[in-house]
């Protein structure tokens, strides 16, 4: 399908978040307004304006009830999402960088660069319930990691944090006393500046990007080094699909080396890369410039439930070829039959000897994700059904 | 400047107040020598590089002798005398000159140490002065300083020489005899030197051998691929072995820049300029040495400015085109030339001297080449005196100098020649002015060399007027094809030297319209070639297939740079070097356009296959081994089948491994997530949903009996 070009954007776009029920896009940018669009066609909702910098990252609480955004003129926000207002501001004497909400939302953790004479730094805050308790007090701050630090995340159950940045060292510390309990080992960690870091929808292993051209998959818990995926740029950005085992790479040559006439040799394709097997299986153009920001929509996941089968299957005695399609509308499921025209699904079937043999059923719909670029767009791909038959 | 000011007036300001005096000059500050203070200089690599050389020996120091001696009145004189001797020569370098003085008498010993700046300043120095007469006593004895521990170690008596056992060689052919019948080749990426199989069935390389800082500038292949030559400060080295890379032989050259092996790979050629280090002297002086590969001898040496080596009269390093010397006579290696003012100088290689002791007098000549094969040289001569003497081409047979062959050429403004692999045909390509010498048209003159009486042919294009932008012969083969017109589609042609009524004329195959072409690699066996859009066109590939005239596949690589056919003609290489800064590595292609595999290298320099020697099977043999292809291919395909059989069953077995990892992985995660789920649940005040958990994925497989009918088949005998 082709690409929704999402315009609203006058900078470099820096970060891009689904909200959990995956109808909301929230996008940062270079330009100071967070904003909010549908999901599922592009339109812009609303943007968020108080910050007064580069706004490089946000995360969305898990009721979609708050947004909290990190901007480089040393703020670290919190909105209420439906009304776009200002519920409390945090100051720094330095750029945040990275913010994320722990489980519960009761906790956020926020990083901040070396600015002046101040070091990088990860705070945590206590987010309370109602925002007009809200106090500026930081819970834990910890120093150590020389240069920026471009993202830190919640481990399992809140007790740890993951750090990852200029050092190109990934960090695991203790989110009670602040210790370092585990560091990438240096053979076979990155080698440059990690640029992204994104967790799996349950959390268990996470997937780094980095400018040395790769993307490594690490189990949270252990800091066991999985897989690491190659490729022929720097990586700027890493999302996991929460559907299939597929993981996408994007980046390109750095904004400022640009200087090839023809936009091939920058790569500014999203690279979409088999989990399990570490190959490459296919790429999506487009932007103009390098991707800085990546997400897939986490709905998809939902739709992963094959518990309908058994309904189709019965569907498909009665009918010689039924191709099947369960659309989605958030909060309601609905099942619409297709006879002899193909939508959005993806059945396959076999027919051998008398036996139909249903291979898979993957019923999908609307199962997107997003990549931000240099260029100032939002593209928001929807997945073709062809994406989910790829075979290799 | 305004605010520079200010701030200069303030410091000055200060400074007056605290009694500093301001009014420094800086240059009357001497640092002692080699000190600088732990700031380390820009130009620290270029000492550095200096450093390295004067610290490799005393080449730079002659050994004056045969000098008066004097007293010590008398000393200053003599040394002045020295100095004004040797100062013209080059530059002694401060406190260069050392004459020692016998400490009893004070009197001079009657030698001198001169110290150049660079040891080619030395060597002249030698060179010029040796057997100079001062006066009728003194007549100066000079040596290089080096060369005084050689001449002691010479013995008083002579001993006779150890006779060394013999030892065989390795064998350096070895890599032919692999038992996959794999090439192999060379890249330079970064600082890595890399020599690799091709192993095209499983779509992989294979290593040989790698070296980091092998080399300091680049590799090269000798003609038939025995020996890997690299290029380092001190000189040459060649490269070989059985099974890895050893070095045979190392060629002392300081500051060699270039080489070329002649095509039997007996001799090797490098060469070296080196900058004037008088700065009056405005030649750069050439230096370049013959060595016989295997033994390592210097067979001889020329040396001069840059401007007796260069080609067509030039001048200067940039007109000066390599190989200087250009090795003909076939593999034989029996003889190369030089282009030089009015002359081509023809050497031979039993005595290193010139033929008949004279070089070939051609009056204005510019350009000359080799046939491949035979000892012939074709040579051009441009017009002279405004068209009264027309240009000509004409073909000398080796060693004897008779003409065999002449063809004048009328208001020709450029020619260009190119020989066939074989020595059959040469192929003239005339840029002609018309007639109101405002533009140039082209026309190819080919020549029959092995036909009686050399006929030449006249080829013009269908349009006269098209630009020619490459031309290429078909190795071993009769054919050749010419890209012609204009940029950005050119039209590419193909042409017989055979056509099928009459063998002796040529005749066009056919024209191919608006390629994206501006380069022609032929397969090494002929038949196939690849048209590239190299540059402009971005890597644009053509494989096209001359027997049957159709193109079998296009493809591209973006970017690519070079192009090369493997020496069999199995494969391609296509590679994207470091002119570019993305995409360095290369491709490798099978012969009809598939793409095998590709590797990405960052700074990736070279990548050159190493050459093959001509086969020992006679024309016949091949030609019985081509008609009964089937029953010899029989075999590899089997094999081919059985390899890729193994590597389907690998690839499966290696999917199959990591998925089962991977599922250890998710079923750890699983029960963890599991036995978290309680905690969890507390984090988010009781919350439930975690909807990782409420939706399973399963995978459901269903099958059902649609229907069973039996049938009752009759089977035949």
């Amino acid at each position: 399908m082709r690409p929704i070009l999402m315009k609203g954007h006058e900078r470099p776009l820096t970060f891009l978040k689904y909200n959990r029920d995956g109808d909301l896009l929230f996008s940062c940018a270079k330009d100071h307004t967070p904003t909010v669009w549908f999901a599922d066609n592009g339109e812009r909702l609303g943007t968020y304006r108080g910050h007064n910098g580069a706004v490089w990252t946000c995360d969305v609480s898990r009721d979609s009830m708050r947004l909290i955004t990190g901007s480089a003129d040393q703020t670290v926000k919190l909105w209420n999402v439906q009304k776009g207002t200002q519920l409390y501001t945090f100051n720094f004497g330095s750029p945040a960088r990275s913010v994320e909400f722990a489980i519960g939302d009761k906790l956020a953790v926020i990083t901040t660069d070396p600015f002046m004479e101040l070091t990088s730094a990860i705070h945590v805050k206590r987010i309370a319930g109602d925002s007009t308790e809200q106090t500026e007090e930081s819970v834990l701050v910890i120093k150590g990691p020389q240069g920026r630090i471009n993202r830190a995340v919640w481990g399992p159950l809140n007790r740890t944090i993951i750090s990852a940045g200029e050092d190109a060292v990934i960090r695991i510390w203790d989110s009670e006393t602040g210790k370092l309990l585990k560091e990438s080992d240096k053979e076979s960690g990155h080698k440059k500046t990690i640029t992204s870091l994104t967790k799996a929808a349950d959390g268990s292993h996470f997937l780094s990007g980095s400018l040395d051209k790769s993307a490594k998959l690490w189990d949270t818990r252990t800091l066991t080094l999985i897989k690491t995926y190659s490729t022929e740029r720097p990586v700027n950005a890493v999302a996991m699909s929460p559907l299939l085992d597929h993981v996408v790479l994007g980046g390109g040559q750095d904004a400022s080396a640009v200087t090839t006439t023809d936009h091939r040799a920058g790569k500014f394709e999203a690279k979409f890369y088999d989990k399990i097997l570490q190959e490459e299986i296919g790429g999506v153009k487009g932007h103009f410039g390098p991707i800085n920001a990546l997400a897939f929509n986490p709905d998809g996941k939902r739709y992963g439930a094959n518990k309908n089968s058994l309904l189709i299957y019965n569907l498909l005695m009665e009918l010689d070829v039924v191709v099947c399609c369960v659309s989605n509308e958030p909060c309601r499921w609905k099942v619409e039959i297709y006879v002899l025209s193909c939508m959005f699904a993806a059945t396959e079937f076999l027919f051998c000897s008398g036996l139909l043999i249903i291979l898979t059923i993957c019923v999908l719909q609307l199962n997107s994700f997003s990549s931000g670029g240099e260029d100032g767009y939002v593209r928001l791909h929807h997945f073709d059904p062809d994406y989910f038959n790829i075979k290799i | 400047m305004a605010a520079e000011v200010m701030l200069m007036n303030e410091i000055e300001a200060t400074a007056a107040q605290m009694g500093i005096d301001m009014n420094i000059d800086f240059s009357s500050i001497q640092l002692p020598p080699g000190e600088n203070c732990g700031i380390i200089s820009d130009d620290d690599d270029v000492y550095h590089d200096d450093q390295l050389e004067f610290d490799s020996g005393f080449g730079n120091v002659i050994v004056v002798d045969n000098l008066p001696v004097v007293p010590r009145e008398k000393f200053e004189k003599l040394e002045g005398v020295i100095r004004k001797i040797y100062s013209q020569i080059g530059v002694i370098k401060e406190d260069g000159l050392w004459m020692p003085v016998d400490p009893e008498t004070k009197k001079t010993l009657g030698y001198c140490f001169i110290e150049y700046n660079t040891p080619q300043e030395a060597e002249l120095a030698k060179e010029k002065t040796h057997g100079y007469k001062l006066d009728r006593a003194h007549i100066f004895a000079v040596n290089m300083f080096d060369d005084f521990d050689k001449y002691m170690k010479v013995p008083d008596e002579w001993a006779p020489p150890e006779i060394k056992p013999y030892t065989p060689g390795e064998n350096l052919q070895k890599w032919l005899a692999d038992e996959k019948a794999r090439d192999q080749f060379v890249i330079r990426a970064g600082t890595d030197t890399e020599v690799l199989w091709n192993d095209a069935r499983q779509s992989k390389t294979e290593p040989v051998y790698k070296r980091t800082y092998w080399t300091e500038s680049f590799v090269q292949w000798s003609p038939m691929g025995t020996y890997l030559a690299t290029v380092h400060r001190q000189g040459a080295a060649v490269w070989g072995g059985a099974n890895t890379f050893n070095r045979l032989m190392r060629y002392a050259h300081p500051q060699v820049k270039l080489i070329d092996f002649s095509p039997g790979e007996k001799f090797l050629v490098t060469y070296s300029s080196h900058e004037p280090s008088n700065p009056r002297d405005a030649n750069v002086r050439v230096v370049i040495n013959v060595f016989d590969v295997r033994t390592g001898k210097m067979m001889r040496d020329f040396k001069g400015s840059a401007d007796e080596f260069a080609v067509g009269g030039a001048g200067g390093v940039a007109g000066n085109s390599w190989p200087v010397f250009r090795w003909g006579g076939g593999k034989e290696d029996k003889y190369f030339a030089k282009l030089g003012k009015n002359m081509i100088s023809v050497y031979e290689t039993e005595t290193f001297s010139l033929i008949d002791k004279k070089s070939l007098k051609v009056e204005n000549v510019v350009d000359f080449s080799w046939s491949p094969t035979d000892p012939i040289i074709a040579l051009f001569v441009p017009e002279l005196g405004g068209g009264n003497q027309p240009a000509r081409v004409s073909l000398v047979q080796m060693p004897g100098k008779e003409e065999l062959r002449q063809k004048n050429l009328f208001s020709i403004s450029d020619c260009k020649m190119y020989w066939q692999s074989n020595g059959d045909y040469l192929a003239v390509k005339a840029d002609r002015y018309t007639k109101t010498k405002k533009s140039t048209y082209t026309g190819f003159e080919l020549f029959r060399i092995k036909e009686r009486d050399i006929p030449i042919e006249v080829l013009e294009l269908d349009n006269k007027n098209d630009k020619i932008i490459a031309f290429a012969w078909e190795p071993k083969g009769h054919r050749f094809a010419v890209i012609h017109g204009d940029n950005p589609r050119p039209d590419v042609s193909f042409y017989s030297m055979r056509s099928t009524h009459n063998l002796g004329r040529v005749a066009k195959l056919t024209t191919l319209k608006g390629k994206q072409a501006n380069a022609l690699f032929w397969s090494p066996g002929g038949r196939f070639i690849v048209l590239a859009g190299l540059k402009g066109f971005n890597g644009q590939l053509e494989f096209f297939n001359v027997d049957e005239l159709e193109t079998m596949a296009t493809a591209e690589h973006f970017m690519a740079t070079d192009v090369e056919w493997d020496p069999t003609g199995r494969y391609v290489a296509t590679s994207v070097t470091s002119v570019h800064e993305m995409e360095n590595g290369f491709n490798i292609w099978s012969f009809n356009g598939k793409l095998l595999y590709r590797i990405l290298k960052d700074h990736f320099f070279q990548f050159l296959w190493r050459p093959r020697p001509p086969s020992f099977l006679t024309p016949e043999k091949e030609e019985e081994i081509a008609r009964n292809l089937k029953k010899y291919s029989k075999k590899y395909e089997a094999e081919d089948q059985d390899v890729s059989m193994l590597l389907s069953e690998q690839d499966r077995e290696k999917r199959r491994m990591l998925k089962e990892e991977w599922e250890k992985w998710v079923s750890e995660w699983r029960r963890a997530q599991e036995e978290e789920k309680l905690e969890r649940q507390k984090l988010r005040d009781g919350e439930a949903s975690d909807e990782e958990e409420e939706y399973e994925a399963k995978e459901v497989e269903v099958e059902e009996v649609l229907d069973v009918s039996e049938e009752v088949l009759s089977f035949e005998e």
